[in-house]
């Protein structure tokens, strides 16, 4: 087994990969993959230091990713309805043309 | 044995990660995106949290890219190839991943190895979640609740 | 003493076999202990598709009063050879403009999740080849992987019927997942835990050394069974549910654009499906490999799940050759109005079971609750004032 640093690498990597796709693509679909990515990244980091830190009689690292797990995919459902609601409305999906509020 | 798997299934991981970050056609980058998830799931296991290795495939794999991909179906018209990529959101995150590489590396506390902890069962999760995790879990469910409804009726059509 | 021997012989082979490489890693004999597993499954399971699959043919032609097919070998019964040499040599078609990754991998994808599934199940006493904390977690979570591949099969073949095919398949699928893991969840916690083994062992005792304590000998396992038997149904695409490959609707569903080797991958993906929840409905509710009644212990613990899984199997096969097609809107209305509610009522009457004292008293109890809510629905859903007397026109 690896030393706990190694873990928080790829973790980082992850959330960076996430960061990524968030940021530099221009289909809504795509940002939330990425967001979807990050909180990922954050579940194994929270599992990661719950398997390696001080062994507490709940197991609160393990409980934080059950309801960050819940908690995405509650966010997942609402977002994807956000954007069929929005295609619906504008037939597209490049989050650039959603610039009715400007000015 | 250990090294092995992990080096194995960190290498699948980021693989798939950067694939689903980066593919122009929609739908293979939604189908990398789950194997990412396999891959997290793997880790999870590795690290000895089977039962939330086991919510994450039924969740994410099972409900959240099956909706991903069905989003996409129904958002077709100008799918297939996203237009436009935003080169200063590779150099964002890249400096992004510096910087938490550079925090991780001087942080001599996380450098420690695995201590060896008992084995976390189902049941105990289950008691955790709830004794002392029973209000969270109430509110999770008032949440997914809201969720449910609130997405029910951002796609319900208007009555004409 | 002897039938410890007849019931334990698959285990004291295996361990003969392990103890060649007694002086091997550690590593080595765990690799080489889960690739006898695999390879045991495997073996047994393909074995058992050959035969269901011929089997199928002729329970199906009986009730149509006609004879199975019966020329090649004795009573017809090698005939999943000639299909099997039929399929190999069948010419791969794949569309030129399919997605040709992504058409490739859904046969294997789907293949793989059903045999996945197959590794939780307890097929006799110590037979488990994977027995994890969380087995029936596991069924589920591989289970849920399946709509992931459908979908990939229909879009993959980059025609239309295949995609409409495919998305009527995942829509039934993910509306009657929720009634198959919210009937899986009475047991769960009268057993308090979610590994098969110990919900096996749960149901190891007999009242009066003729009645066994299975799951569905109380009203809520036996509802529960019911649900779980359907949604079984719905989650193969077997008939009465499969409109996802009927034939004279919409060609093959998402399997349209596969020919030879892979079209023979998704029948096979198919019945493991089938043979995966009967073996998980027999763990749940039929007393696992336990035998009915004390005196009749003495015959060996996989018999009696093989046993119990053929009669299921059985009564898929029944009900094939019985019904006629449901439509997909029934089949959805079936699911959120009727089934759902009924699932919630077997967790409620699996409680009142458990607090009023496992006797009779908790018997009669969760019956009422289950009869109330039974009654009340068949009485809010009732289509019978919905729809006008048939008026029948003839040509004149």
């Amino acid at each position: 087994m690896p030393i706990l640093s190694i873990f928080l690498i790829v973790s980082a990597a992850l959330f960076c990969t996430g960061l990524l796709a968030a940021l530099s693509r221009r289909h809504a679909i795509f940002i939330l993959i990425g967001i979807e990515m990050m909180l990922a990244a954050a579940n194994l980091n929270f599992i990661a230091f719950w398997r390696f830190g001080p062994q507490t009689q709940q197991p609160i690292g393990v409980m934080v990713a059950i309801f960050s797990i819940a908690i995405a995919a509650a966010e997942a459902a609402v977002g994807l309805a956000l954007v069929i609601a929005f295609y619906r409305h504008y037939r597209t999906t490049n989050v650039d043309q959603l610039n009715q509020l400007k000015g | 044995m250990n090294s092995v798997a992990f080096i194995l299934i960190a290498i699948l991981t980021l693989a798939a990660a950067l694939a689903a970050a980066s593919l122009p056609k929609l739908i293979h980058a939604a189908l990398s995106f789950a194997v990412t998830f396999v891959g997290v799931a793997a880790f999870f296991f590795l690290l000895g949290a089977e039962f939330i290795g086991l919510v994450q495939v039924f969740v994410y794999i099972g409900a959240v890219a099956v909706l991903i991909v069905f989003t996409i179906l129904l958002t077709r018209r100008d799918a297939g190839k996203d237009r436009g990529f935003n080169w200063g959101g590779v150099v964002i995150a890249i400096a992004v991943f510096g910087g938490l590489l550079w925090a991780i590396l001087h942080t001599p506390a996380v450098s420690i190895a695995a201590p060896n902890i008992e084995a976390l069962t189902v049941k105990r999760i289950g008691e955790a979640l709830m004794t002392s995790y029973v209000w969270p879990l109430q509110c999770v469910g008032v949440l997914l609740t809201a969720a449910l409804i609130g997405a029910l009726i951002l796609v319900m059509e208007e009555k004409r | 003493m002897s039938g410890d021997v007849v019931d334990q012989i698959f285990i004291r082979a295996k361990q003969w076999l392990l103890s060649w490489l007694a002086g091997a890693p550690d590593w080595i004999v765990q690799v080489a202990s889960s690739l006898l597993n695999i390879f045991a499954l495997l073996g047994v399971f393909l074995t058992l598709f050959a035969l269901i699959s011929v089997l199928e043919r002729k329970i199906l032609g009986r009730m149509q009063n006609r004879y199975g097919p019966n020329r090649v070998g004795p009573f017809g019964l090698f005939q999943p050879i000639a299909d099997g040499i039929k399929m190999l040599i069948k010419e791969d078609i794949v569309p030129a403009r399919a997605d040709k990754i992504v058409h490739f991998l859904a046969p294997i994808l789907i293949a793989a999740t059903a045999i996945l599934a197959l590794g939780v199940i307890p097929y006799g006493r110590n037979m488990t080849p994977f027995a994890i904390d969380g087995g029936i977690l596991f069924f589920f979570a591989v289970g849920s992987t399946t709509e992931l591949a459908v979908f990939m099969a229909g879009w993959g073949s980059n025609n239309k019927f295949s995609m409409l095919g495919a998305m009527r398949a995942i829509a039934q699928m993910v509306s009657y997942e929720l009634p198959l893991i919210i009937t899986t969840l009475p047991i769960v916690m009268v057993v308090g835990a979610l590994s098969p083994d110990a919900i096996v062992a749960a149901q190891s005792n007999y009242s009066f050394g003729f009645v066994p304590h299975w799951f569905v000998t109380t009203p809520w396992g036996a509802a529960a069974f019911v649900l779980f038997f359907v949604s079984g149904l719905v989650e193969s695409n077997r008939t009465p549910f499969d409109v996802p490959e009927g034939e004279s609707e919409i060609v093959a569903g998402h399997m349209t654009e596969y020919s030879g080797f892979k079209y023979a991958t998704f029948f096979m993906a198919e019945y493991i499906g089938m043979f995966a929840i009967s073996g998980l409905a027999v763990t749940l509710f039929l007393g696992g490999w336990h035998a009915p009644v004390r005196v009749l212990q003495f015959i060996p613990s996989y018999v009696w799940f093989f046993a119990k899984l053929s009669a299921l199997l059985f009564v898929y096969i029944w009900l094939r050759g019985t019904l006629p097609r449901t439509r997909i809107d029934h089949i959805m209305n079936f699911a959120w109005k009727f089934m759902l509610p009924m699932a919630f009522t077997c967790i409620l009457a699996a409680a009142v079971w458990h607090y009023t004292g496992r006797g009779v008293a908790g018997w009669l109890w969760s019956l009422a609750v289950i009869g109330i809510v039974y009654i009340a629905l068949s009485i809010l859903l009732d289509t019978r004032k919905r729809f006008a007397t048939r008026t029948y026109r003839f040509a004149e």
